[in-house]
């Protein structure tokens, strides 16, 4: 024992380490542990070969069992062969890609789309990856990204005029989606920032907002954006009905962002604002250096949160005539030639949305690990 | 007020809801001057040095800071406050921004500073408070005393004729309360005007030129240090004192 000095370090117990060991102590820990291990085990193993075998292996993509292409539903190998065992007929997605992607966009036109797509890549970046070279002149071409995207899609200065009841498909969901977030969280911040106001006039508008939008279902914007936006407008402004969608959209999420964002501020302590106040910073200057920013790091999960659910609400565009990605799908299902291949619709939209917002909860993942470096919020 | 006061405060009265923290405080401060607040807790004597720099408000009497009245004009509370630096209990470091950033982020947005020059300011502060080498670490990263010693550099680089302490020591571990202590002494040598709100009594009988005894929102004793600890005219002073000197 006094030759085994209290400084001497010592390796883990080995049964503790490696991956026997993590095994052992995540999944076998006791019997209940290990019945459920056991239990969840077997259901992957039937659904995923399963699975699999529908979506890929026994699936049609262009040609059906025979080897025939498919050109309408009559030739996908369950609807030709229903005793087989066949799986999913993708042909119902490839042969109507280009409008589950740009809706009924002219064609000639379309680079005009994958450009905006591709800008909105580089838009991006400097939001993703923070030490990108000339970070600050991307920023600037983030900021004006919106115009340059509404010039190339819409058009005007020189590019055909693309009316918006052309646009559908993803195009509208992505429309919808970035630019309702992208509007939404400044407009959210401002209000946040306004229901806390001292000014009770400021404070009371912001709430009142907040509290009407927030109180109201999201269809029953978009029905009043439909139907009631144009009375209030002076005659002759007629706005473009996505527009009219777009601008309920924007309210409704900021409403939201808003509540989030006021979480956060909540969390900050007082003496943040007094010591940024006592150092001479204005009320701008305070909001924008010291409490935004912790502000907003606190709720980020939240905000991504709401964010991932307007993307998705974004479908609810569909009842009043928009079609985005889920209402070409259903386009799709409802024209005779395709008709019944809900399964392969459904499963191809749920995909489509899963990567958008799988990507947005890890860039949310990201961000947290990222900004937690070194900083010990409250205890100090 | 009276002729060479930097700061004055007249009558002045504070009330939170119906309860009166400051009750007719009367408070002369002359240049350089080194005045050490004491008194029980609630006494008012953080609310008195908070409303100096107006981080609360006043609701009667006259506060007068460097010839600027202390009213709603946010002005005057933006030029005020450009002469007055605050300590506060807590330190409140922006814990978002490293050592050097918490320095110069006032001097290049409210003076308007070139980033090259604050930085070079800023290190000169890291240095006046012994702690150049910490200048890229994040407050979390830092002991108590470190940390409260950031919160004085930032203070300094705004380069203040006046600088409020609000019970500077009193979250500090025993071991960095002297690291703390040091370097407000240094600061008072160096001829800064002084308000302290403390119970170190060591460093008041070293450092104060008068001592402020308050209770109850009033200002009950007003003398120098030497009268103040050794011969205390009201009895809740000599009360006072031997309660925190025996402890």
């Amino acid at each position: 024992m006094e030759n085994n000095s209290n400084f001497e370090t010592r390796k883990p117990p080995v049964a503790t380490t490696g991956i026997l060991g993590w095994c052992r102590q995540h999944l076998f820990s006791n019997w209940v542990n290990s019945f459920i291990t056991l239990l969840v085990i077997y259901f992957l193993y039937q659904l995923i070969p399963w699975f699999l075998d529908w979506s890929v292996f026994s699936a049609d993509f262009w040609t059906n069992y025979k080897g025939e292409l498919i050109v309408d539903r009559t030739f996908c190998s369950r609807v030709a062969d229903p005793e087989g065992d066949h799986g999913a007929c993708w042909a119902i997605i490839i042969v109507r890609f280009y409008q589950f992607m740009y809706g009924f966009y002219p064609p000639e036109q379309v680079w005009r789309v994958n450009l905006t797509y591709f800008l909105l890549v580089i838009a991006l970046l400097p939001l993703l990856i923070e030490k990108i070279p000339g970070r600050k002149h991307l920023i600037k071409f983030t900021i004006a990204f919106p115009i340059v995207a509404f010039i190339l899609l819409y058009g005007g200065f020189g590019f055909q005029i693309i009316p918006t009841n052309k646009w559908g498909g993803l195009l509208v969901t992505l429309v919808l989606g970035v630019f309702g977030i992208a509007i939404a969280f400044p407009l959210g911040i401002l209000l946040a920032l306004g229901r806390r106001s001292q000014l009770p006039v400021i404070s009371m508008f912001c709430t009142l907002f907040i509290e009407f939008i927030r109180g109201v279902p999201l269809i029953t914007l978009l029905f009043f954006g439909m139907v009631m936006l144009p009375l209030f407008l002076p005659e002759g402004l007629n706005l473009d009905g996505l527009v009219r969608v777009l601008v309920a959209v924007t309210l409704f999420q900021a409403a939201y962002m808003a509540e989030v964002i006021r979480g956060g501020l909540q969390a900050i302590p007082r003496g943040q604002y007094e010591a940024a106040q006592s150092v001479g910073l204005s009320y701008w200057q305070m909001n924008r250096k010291i409490i935004l920013p912790q502000a907003i790091r606190i709720s980020i999960p939240s905000i991504v949160n709401t964010s991932i659910g307007l993307f998705k609400d974004t479908t609810l565009v569909i009842i009043i005539g928009l079609l985005d990605l889920l209402g070409i799908g259903r386009g799709a299902l409802a024209d005779a030639t395709w008709m019944g291949l809900s399964n392969e619709v459904y499963v191809f939209v749920a995909l489509v949305f899963f990567i958008f917002t799988f990507s947005m909860s890890r860039y949310s993942l990201y961000l947290e690990k990222k900004l937690k470096t070194g900083i010990n919020m409250g205890a100090d | 007020m009276s002729e060479n006061s930097i700061i004055s405060l007249q009558n002045v009265n504070k009330w939170f809801g119906d309860f009166q923290v400051l009750k007719d405080v009367n408070l002369e401060v002359k240049k350089k001057e080194r005045i050490v607040v004491c008194g029980p807790s609630g006494s008012g004597k953080s609310t008195m040095i908070r409303c100096i720099n107006r981080l609360e408000e006043h609701q009667e009497g006259k506060i007068v800071v460097d010839g600027i009245e202390l009213t709603g004009n946010l002005k005057n509370i933006d030029s005020v406050r450009k002469e007055v630096g605050m300590v506060f209990q807590q330190f409140n470091l922006f814990p978002h921004l490293s050592v050097k950033e918490n320095i110069t982020l006032a001097p290049i947005w409210v003076k308007k500073m070139p980033k090259a020059e604050a930085e070079e300011l800023a290190m000169k502060q890291l240095e006046i408070v012994k702690i150049p080498e910490q200048a890229n670490k994040y407050p979390g990263q830092l002991s108590g005393g470190q940390q409260q010693r950031v919160a004085i550099a930032r203070s300094l680089a705004m380069n203040p004729n006046i600088m409020l302490f609000d019970e500077p020591t009193s979250a500090l571990d025993p071991e960095m309360i002297k690291e703390v202590l040091d370097v407000m002494v240094d600061l008072a040598e160096g001829g800064m005007t002084m308000i302290v709100v403390t119970h170190e009594m060591g460093f008041a009988k070293t450092v104060a030129d008068r001592m402020v005894f308050m209770d109850e929102g009033k200002i009950v004793e007003e003398a120098s240090p030497d009268k103040f600890f050794n011969n205390p005219e009201s009895d809740r002073t000599k009360l006072f004192l031997s309660q925190i000197l025996h402890q």
